[in-house]
């Protein structure tokens, strides 16, 4: 109980979040309406891969520090988890911008951006499975990691700010915390945010835990 | 002093070994013109937003081709030689200032030619030949690591090709943005954003290079 602490207010803060966040008094906006609701499914996904990826990036530079597997598997399953939010954050933005900007996908730097993002991952899976011997695929495919972690920074925070973007705070649109978003939005937003996080990273540790029981088991067979 | 020496070696020993195989450079170079000639070919007559566009993607495929043989063509013991012989920040610098001179003059020729079969006014020819010139260094520092990662795995050829576009996208997005600005000539103080993002991305890729390659490199 006193371990797993943070797993239970990850579960409480997110269940907290899709009750108020569906019930509670939202700002009465031109365009948005309701679905200014979405503000709290759609940007805790992008925090949360966002915050996976870092993970998998500082596991990939131990790795190569140390050469233990088991940071391997820690950046692995990181990546993995961080698709599956990458996958929601595309497909809830989708959802919303079919509805306010009337279309799933405009031209958007951000939309791009992420899209680019997820292909970079993708790279980083087929990469791991080119090679076949274990030291050198973790090797090789956490420099890999390492390497495309800085260009993503720039793609995701400084190429939208130079250009127009459909999103706040970008190419001179005030951000979305400037008058949409009033006290009560923000006491479900960050409950959101960091339960989501939460979870994220804890559905990557349980996938790590899988991941190593498996290849214990495997080196115990051969 | 000692790596400047050795950098200064290999680079030399790069381009004998390109002058002694000449055929390799020569079909680089049948492959660009060939590739302009099948555009020129099929559009005929471009808009200069087009015009643009189709300039930086017949580089980035002719980039592609060009510096993946850089580590693919050199076999394992040859490398091992070189692992003896010099340090690893030695071997990708050096790679890296050899791709830059090899992209540099195929985006000279291909630029030439380019504009030979299109015609197209150029409002600030200065500003696009910097831009040419970031995106020959640019290409040059991205895919030199990419290719020796590549190379690492099976079947490097597709490999190279996934593993570089989504890193060398947002470069691209920058390069064409710059370049459009030079082609429309709108005043050069416009640009000075994409130029100091475009030094950054190398600077950031370049400093990565440096520190991953080793780790790369121990077999």
């Amino acid at each position: 109980m006193t371990k797993n602490w943070w797993k239970w207010l990850g579960s409480v803060l997110v269940i907290y979040s899709l009750i108020a966040g569906l019930l509670w008094d939202v700002p009465h906006l031109p365009i948005l309406h309701e679905s200014i609701r979405n503000l709290y499914f759609h940007v805790p996904m992008w925090f949360t891969m966002i915050v996976l990826y870092l993970i998998a990036v500082l596991y990939s530079i131990k790795y190569l520090r140390s050469g233990n597997e088991k940071y391997d598997l820690v950046a692995v399953e990181s990546v993995n988890t961080g698709i599956v939010f990458g996958f929601l954050g595309i497909l809830t933005g989708m959802i919303w911008g079919n509805y306010t900007w009337g279309s799933p996908w405009p031209n958007d730097p951000k939309l791009n951006g992420a899209a680019i993002t997820t292909l970079v991952y993708l790279a980083y899976i087929v990469l791991r499975n080119a090679i076949d011997e274990e030291q050198k695929k973790a090797r090789i495919s956490a420099i890999y990691n390492i390497f495309a972690f800085p260009v993503m920074i720039v793609l995701l925070f400084i190429l939208p700010r130079l250009t127009d973007s459909l999103h706040p705070g970008n190419g001179g649109n005030p951000g979305f915390g400037r008058y949409d978003l009033d006290r009560n939005m923000r006491l479900v937003f960050y409950p959101a945010c960091i339960g989501w996080i939460l979870v994220g990273v804890w559905i990557a540790t349980l996938r790590y835990r899988i991941r190593l029981i498996e290849t214990i088991l495997t080196a115990h067979k051969s | 002093m000692e790596i400047l020496k050795q950098i200064k070696f290999l680079i030399e020993k790069e381009i004998k070994l390109e002058w002694r195989s000449k055929y390799a450079f020569s079909s680089l170079l049948l492959y660009l013109i060939s590739t302009i000639f099948v555009c020129y070919l099929s559009f005929r007559q471009v808009s200069p937003i087009t015009w643009n566009v189709l300039f930086w993607i017949i580089m980035l495929f002719v980039s592609i081709n060009a510096v993946s043989k850089g580590f693919m063509q050199e076999g394992r013991d040859r490398q091992l030689y070189y692992y003896v012989l010099t340090s690893p920040q030695a071997i990708i610098l050096s790679k890296i200032i050899y791709h830059t001179l090899l992209l540099l003059l195929l985006t000279a020729i291909a630029l030439l030619f380019y504009t030979l079969v299109f015609n197209n006014p150029l409002g600030d020819p200065g500003l696009y030949l910097v831009a040419a010139l970031l995106g020959s260094i640019s290409f040059a520092s991205v895919l030199t690591m990419i290719s020796g990662i590549a190379a690492k795995a099976s079947n490097g050829g597709t490999l190279m090709a996934i593993l570089s576009f989504p890193v060398i996208i947002p470069l691209l997005m920058v390069l064409l943005k710059l370049s459009k600005n030079a082609m429309d000539g709108l005043d050069r103080s416009m640009s000075y954003n994409e130029i100091s993002v475009l030094v950054l991305i190398n600077t950031m890729v370049i400093t990565a290079s440096l520190l991953l390659f080793p780790y790369l490199w121990r077999d």
